[in-house]
């Protein structure tokens, strides 16, 4: 008992401060939101759309479309590029309600989306959200991202959050994986089993579009198929900062203010 | 060996097609059963159609631990059927399933034919006679049913409790005592094999990173090596030391977190607790390197995508020394516990003999006492220069493949260290031409669960006409079914965590 006594105070606090401090430090080689500087694309270059694994860079009047959804932030884009048209940049905050907002055109390194879930769904679920996790085909990257939120340095819990054994005791889904055909009727089983009203949230790129599986026939392209999602969070993984960020300001919670008990 | 036999190859060489005999079936089974009782393991064993529906092809490559060599060979097999290997080489059993679900060949005398990942051939054959306008529902089936009174059946996933990927458990139990597990996956198939065919393309690399994606460094490197041997690209000592460094990283960051689970699935949450912290520390420390915990982008073909200036190596050490000493302390308190060792000790038994006859690769295996690690057995890479010690234990418990994972830890930081204080020269990344046509060539390296093996076969244009992926899980569920006999159901969990198996990895 003393060593494990002991072995708890070497061990200190971890538990970060955020959002009631500054987020725990990014590495310095993260590639968050992508910006896009139109006006150094040179005409009808398309090096971008070749080099991008997913098809998730469209171009249009010398304007590239970044789709976040389908963003596997791998950077091919922008090493390709012949201008620096295309960066990365530690804007964590990716996650959006609706599918088209993940559409990036622009320049903006510090816009990120408003989510938070409507009045009435926050009177129920702002302070207390249990979800289920469904690995639907997952490659368990953003599954071991989601995870690590319940340890002791995120503390997942102090949110309200918790994650539950059963869909019968839960108030929405957090779906990873593109959605093989083999998950597909456990998928549906799972939300259909889970009372109303119930909120969906996809995480990572396989659960938004399929991600580096998109167009196989093995799978359904992402959640959007199947289910209606409430959240998106891109990535590939989502780091567990965009994870965290995207869930408590989905339940209305800002960065700047603090826990109201 | 007598002369009717394999090629001889090394791990990341590539050969000409040509090279590999094509033997009479007699002769291809007497090869793999002589090689087996000689001591050699079979690292893959593959189908590949040939032009003509009616012929397919098998390949088989096999590894010599002692010799530090592999072996390939292949044989055709006329029409639908081929007879079993697996009443006389337990360990082809799955490879065999996986052959009649891909081509529709149907081993005879395989004393469990069902399918692997539940979904249609690539030929108009379906060995399990089911028509084309009946879906496949996976893990639908037959399973092994043990009758009487008091016998009871529980069946769980593929959903699961917790964060996991799915996969479907069906016990046989007598009040808490399990009598048999069967254990039906496939529920992750993204049809990844298949889509590697005509790459490599853009995307190809990132299938080899989601293949398991906490074994992106693993089965990247794999993949990169081969791309190397069919290009003949040679890579420079810089970029070998950060990749081996960057596989030992992903070792520590997986091998804590398993110890961590360990610990909070017997209800000791001191371990449980600071290990799930711990682990993401080792997963920065890869970030540090490449900007993605899980190793995304770091492992390229010709080398590595991020060089580490003298700044950055001296945090990675700074980082590695604080990680260390704080892993010691969680993790010590474990072998230190009365409550714990009393659940991890003889529970889950893996008998040596059986991880032979299974195939057994990994931690599991070398917690069962068995030699066996492809960074001394088949080394590429900087570990043909490098020496780690390999770490055994004879008990073949829980305890052992967790005391094994504790071994390692230590070995792995050490290499690191060893490694980050004297980075040699030279460029992270070199170019890489074309692959060469009509070719055949296998890497394997030691993933943190065991032996990655990829194989590839290319086409007259240098393009892949066949992509083989062989995850360490794959060798490695059976043992897991194998254990539960015998034990009580409760601890399933914790004799799951202690092999702690990929199911995408499994079901590509």
């Amino acid at each position: 008992m003393l060593k494990v006594t002991l072995a708890r105070l070497r061990q200190g606090h971890h538990t970060f401060k955020y959002p009631d401090g500054p987020p725990p430090q990014l590495p310095d080689r993260f590639l968050g939101r992508p910006t896009i500087d139109a006006a150094q694309c040179p005409a009808d270059c398309n090096a971008c759309v070749r080099a991008c694994p997913t098809s998730a860079i469209t171009v249009k009047d010398n304007q590239p479309v970044i789709d976040m959804g389908k963003c596997l932030f791998c950077a091919d884009c922008a090493k390709a590029c012949p201008q620096q048209t295309i960066k990365f940049s530690d804007n964590y905050c990716l996650a959006a309600r609706r599918r088209q907002e993940l559409l990036v055109a622009d320049n903006q390194a510090a816009r990120r989306c408003d989510v938070a879930m409507d009045k009435n769904l926050k009177k129920l679920f702002g302070r207390s959200l249990k979800l289920r996790q469904v690995s639907a085909g997952g490659c368990n990257a953003c599954e071991a991202d989601t995870n690590v939120l319940n340890t002791l340095a995120w503390d997942l819990g102090r949110f309200g959050i918790q994650f539950v054994a059963s869909p019968r005791h839960a108030d929405g889904l957090l779906i990873t994986g593109p959605v093989t055909q083999n998950m597909l009727l456990a998928l549906k089983k799972t939300y259909d089993a889970i009372p109303e009203p119930r909120i969906v949230i996809a995480v990572g790129a396989c659960a938004v579009s399929g991600g580096p599986y998109i167009d196989h026939e093995q799978a359904n392209n992402g959640t959007d198929a199947v289910v209606p999602v409430d959240l998106y969070i891109p990535g590939c993984p989502p780091h567990p900062l965009t994870i965290l960020d995207g869930l408590i300001r989905f339940l209305g919670r800002s960065d700047a203010k603090a826990i109201k008990s | 060996m007598s002369d009717s036999q394999l090629s001889i190859l090394t791990n990341g060489q590539a050969v000409r097609l040509g090279a590999i005999p094509v033997l009479a079936f007699d002769r291809f089974r007497q090869a793999i059963l002589d090689g087996v009782a000689a001591g050699q393991r079979v690292s893959a064993l593959f189908g590949h159609a040939t032009l003509q529906s009616e012929l397919t092809q098998l390949y088989v490559v096999m590894a010599d631990d002692e010799q530090n060599l592999l072996y390939a060979g292949r044989t055709e097999i006329q029409g639908d059927q081929f007879p079993s290997l697996t009443p006389d080489c337990p360990q082809v059993h799955l490879f065999e399933r996986e052959i009649a679900e891909q081509f529709g060949l149907k081993p005879i005398g395989h004393p469990w034919l069902k399918p692997v990942r539940y979904h249609r051939s690539q030929t108009g054959r379906d060995a399990w006679g089911r028509s084309l306008d009946q879906p496949i529902q996976p893990a639908v089936g037959d399973f092994f049913r043990v009758e009487g009174d008091e016998v009871h059946e529980v069946a769980v996933g593929p959903v699961h409790a917790g964060i996991i990927e799915p996969g479907h458990f069906r016990f046989q139990c007598h009040g808490e005592q399990v009598f048999h597990l069967e254990i039906a996956l496939g529920f992750q198939h993204r049809g990844v094999e298949q889509a590697m065919v005509g790459g490599p393309d853009n995307r190809s690399i990132h299938y080899a990173q989601t293949l398991a994606g906490d074994t992106t460094i693993a089965h990247t490197t794999a993949y990169c090596q081969l791309l190397e041997a069919l290009a003949r690209c040679q890579k420079t000592a810089r970029a070998q030391m950060l990749r081996g460094v960057a596989l030992e990283l992903e070792r520590l960051a997986n091998h804590v977190g398993d110890l961590g689970a360990l610990a909070n699935d017997v209800g000791f949450l001191p371990t449980a607790s600071y290990c799930g912290r711990i682990r993401g520390d080792y997963l920065n420390m890869t970030a540090l390197l490449c900007g993605n915990r899980f190793g995304r982008g770091m492992i390229r073909p010709g080398g590595v995508g991020f060089d580490i200036d003298a700044a950055r190596a001296s945090e990675l050490l700074r980082r590695l020394e604080k990680a260390e000493k704080e892993t010691a302390i969680a993790i010590n308190l474990l072998w230190e516990t009365p409550s714990v060792m009393a659940r991890f000790e003889n529970t889950g038994l893996l008998p040596r003999e059986i991880a032979v006859q299974l195939g057994i690769v990994g931690p599991a295996a070398r917690a069962s006492g068995l030699v066996r690690d492809i960074r001394q057995d088949q080394p590429s890479g900087i570990f043909r220069f490098s020496n780690l010690l390999g770490s055994t234990c004879e008990t073949g418990d829980v305890f052992g493949r967790a005391f094994v994972r504790w071994l390692e830890i230590q070995q792995s930081i050490k290499f690191i260290r060893e490694q980050v204080a004297t980075i040699p020269d030279g460029l992270p990344l070199v170019s890489i031409g074309a692959l060469a046509p009509e070719s055949f060539a296998v890497t394997l390296d030691e993933g943190w669960r065991g032996e990655v093996c990829h194989v590839a076969i290319t086409d007259p244009h240098g393009r892949f006409a066949r992509y083989k992926i062989v995850d360490p899980s794959f060798h490695n569920w059976p043992a897991l079914a194998y254990v539960l006999r015998g034990q009580e159901i409760s601890d399933f969990p914790l004799c799951n965590k202690s092999f702690n198996l990929s199911y995408c990895g499994h079901d590509l």
